[in-house]
């Protein structure tokens, strides 16, 4: 809350106009609309005016970014194709396989089925956010992924391992049906599942002995 | 980079942070407005063009629509509460074991952190043609694909047909039925109270919707009265995956006792119609008895009264008599 009040007083405080330039002359956003919305017919981007202040501070992996984002943009979109954090996947787009899982202040929800505009003031964690950002050391459950080797094409397995990761947050000590429940929301097309959930409890296990 | 996939159509976005903004905001645009609660209704109807609002009303920034309070008969649980928030609520799970059970059997984990109570209970139906744009009777068309002689139909209705013979998917709304929850839905003209059964409407009064909403309406919140407070309660839903899929059907009841008699029962049964089924005949033979096995056969056997199976799905039949027959037995 704090945070996105403090945002709000940067907003007011530098002009739309002079942040733009700033950014222009630093580089330091991510500017890709371009692309994104080159010869997509259902666009009509600019068919309706917002009340909505479309260029958004996103808190990602610990990191304030500015990225401008449309009303009708979903997370996964911006994470994807603005942000570049192509770790989060998208497979069925719908809510339904869980590829596009990310952390919204330590709660685990589908990236696909949210709008960016939703997570203003909120902290997003993505698979490429937890490793340690000075060492570079993985986290707890991708050390657990790495030992059991629990995935085959591993297509879902950024969004089993946020899952994982909400997993040990809300449950510490899980038991192997616990983690199945825990991790149902996530779908594997190799069927991996009894390795997944070896990785969980190898997870588990780790996390225990730290 | 990998090529853009889709993207939802545009609408304009609006965020208010108070239910009068939000009611003011659907009074001004009316039938355009689309309200959006945790959108796991709605992006797929978005997504899919089905539906296409030029305005969305997002109420994720309305903070008192959030949250379960204590009030003096009960709980007030907003609207816009996630349903990962019931199912943990220690009065809930202690007092009314039976919402917090039904809240669990939503979907998967993801779903239950973002979708809410109040868009759980006012999500459409997954009829999968009327979901698939199919100009039907309940998107103002005139026909049911669903009960054309070739047609799909293994989830759909047993009962309360009239033209549309689609199911309503909430696994939630039978437990509030049970636990006798009072739906409070307001608009600029203020508050009107709903008990739980008569928040759903069936094809017969209004074939376009699910709820007694209109446009400009909005459920605010849902209270739950202390009258069924630690009543014993029987939950259960049959579906085709064990990890997560809408109902076949499901089951919710509450039973209140004294000594092995049962002075008063509430039984609701989800996915055999239109909306969920309050069978209160079963409820009359219930009462006065222990619940005994003969009493749940009977009970059974009076909840389905009047089903009428389509091609595919005459199973629903014997499920929803054997699943009321089991709740009954449960208390014995």
């Amino acid at each position: 809350m704090d945070q996105s009040e403090a945002l709000g007083v940067l907003e007011q405080k530098y002009s739309r106009r002079t942040f733009i330039k700033g950014v222009i002359a630093t580089g330091a956003t991510v500017s890709s609309t371009g692309y994104l919305f080159r010869g997509t017919p259902l666009l009509g981007a600019a068919a309706f005016q917002t009340a909505t202040e479309r260029l958004l501070s996103l808190n990602v992996n610990g990191q304030v970014r500015r990225v401008d984002v449309l009303p009708h943009e979903t997370l996964a979109m911006t994470l994807r194709y603005k942000l570049g954090l192509t770790g989060t996947k998208l497979g069925c787009d719908r809510a339904e396989c869980g590829a596009c899982t990310v952390l919204v202040d330590g709660v685990a929800q589908y990236g696909c089925s949210m709008l960016t505009h939703q997570v203003r003031g909120r902290a997003v964690t993505t698979i490429e956010g937890l490793e340690d950002p000075d060492t570079g050391e993985l986290s707890t459950v991708q050390k657990a992924v790495m030992d059991e080797g629990g995935f085959q094409c591993a297509f879902c397995a950024p969004g089993f391992i946020m899952s994982m990761t909400a997993m040990l947050q809300d449950n510490p000590n899980p038991t192997r049906e616990e983690a199945a429940h825990a991790l149902s929301g996530n779908l594997c097309r190799c069927a991996d599942y009894d390795k997944i959930l070896n990785c969980a409890m190898r997870a588990a296990e780790l996390a225990r002995s730290v | 980079m990998a090529k853009i996939r889709d993207m939802i159509p545009a609408f304009e976005l609006l965020q208010p942070t108070s239910v009068e903004a939000a009611l003011n905001l659907l009074d001004e645009h009316r039938g355009e407005a689309w309200v959006l609660a945790g959108g796991l209704d709605s992006f797929d109807w978005f997504k899919d063009r089905v539906k296409r609002p030029s305005v969305v009303v997002d109420l994720g920034g309305i903070a008192e629509m959030h949250g379960i309070r204590e009030v003096t008969n009960g709980l007030e649980i907003g609207a816009m509460t996630t349903l990962t928030e019931v199912v943990r609520h220690a009065r809930i799970r202690s007092e009314w074991s039976v919402v917090a059970d039904a809240a669990e059997h939503v979907a998967t984990p993801q779903i239950r952190n973002q979708g809410t109570l109040g868009g759980n209970v006012s999500q459409d139906t997954r009829c999968w043609y009327y979901r698939s744009g199919w100009p039907c009777y309940r998107a103002g068309g005139n026909t049911c694909y669903a009960a054309a002689p070739q047609a799909m139909n293994r989830e759909h209705c047993i009962m309360g047909r009239s033209r549309c013979v689609a199911v309503n998917p909430s696994d939630t709304a039978p437990a509030l039925i049970a636990v006798d929850a009072k739906m409070i839905v307001e608009s600029s003209k203020g508050p009107k109270v709903y008990d739980a059964e008569d928040f759903f409407i069936g094809p017969a009064i209004d074939i376009t919707r699910m709820t007694v909403m209109k446009e400009r309406d909005l459920l605010t919140r849902i209270h739950i009265p202390s009258t069924w407070a630690n009543a014993e309660f029987y939950y259960e839903k049959v579906r085709d995956r064990g990890a997560w899929d809408f109902q076949l059907v499901s089951v919710a009841a509450a039973f209140q006792k004294e000594g092995d008699r049962i002075t008063a029962a509430r039984i609701a049964v989800n996915g055999v119609a239109p909306y969920p089924v309050r069978v209160e005949a079963a409820e009359r033979i219930v009462v006065g008895t222990t619940g005994d096995e003969a009493t749940a056969a009977a009970a059974g056997e009076a909840a389905i009264e009047g089903a009428r199976a389509l091609r595919h799905n005459d199973y629903k039949i014997a499920m929803m008599r054997n699943l009321v027959r089991r709740a009954v037995r449960s208390v014995a």
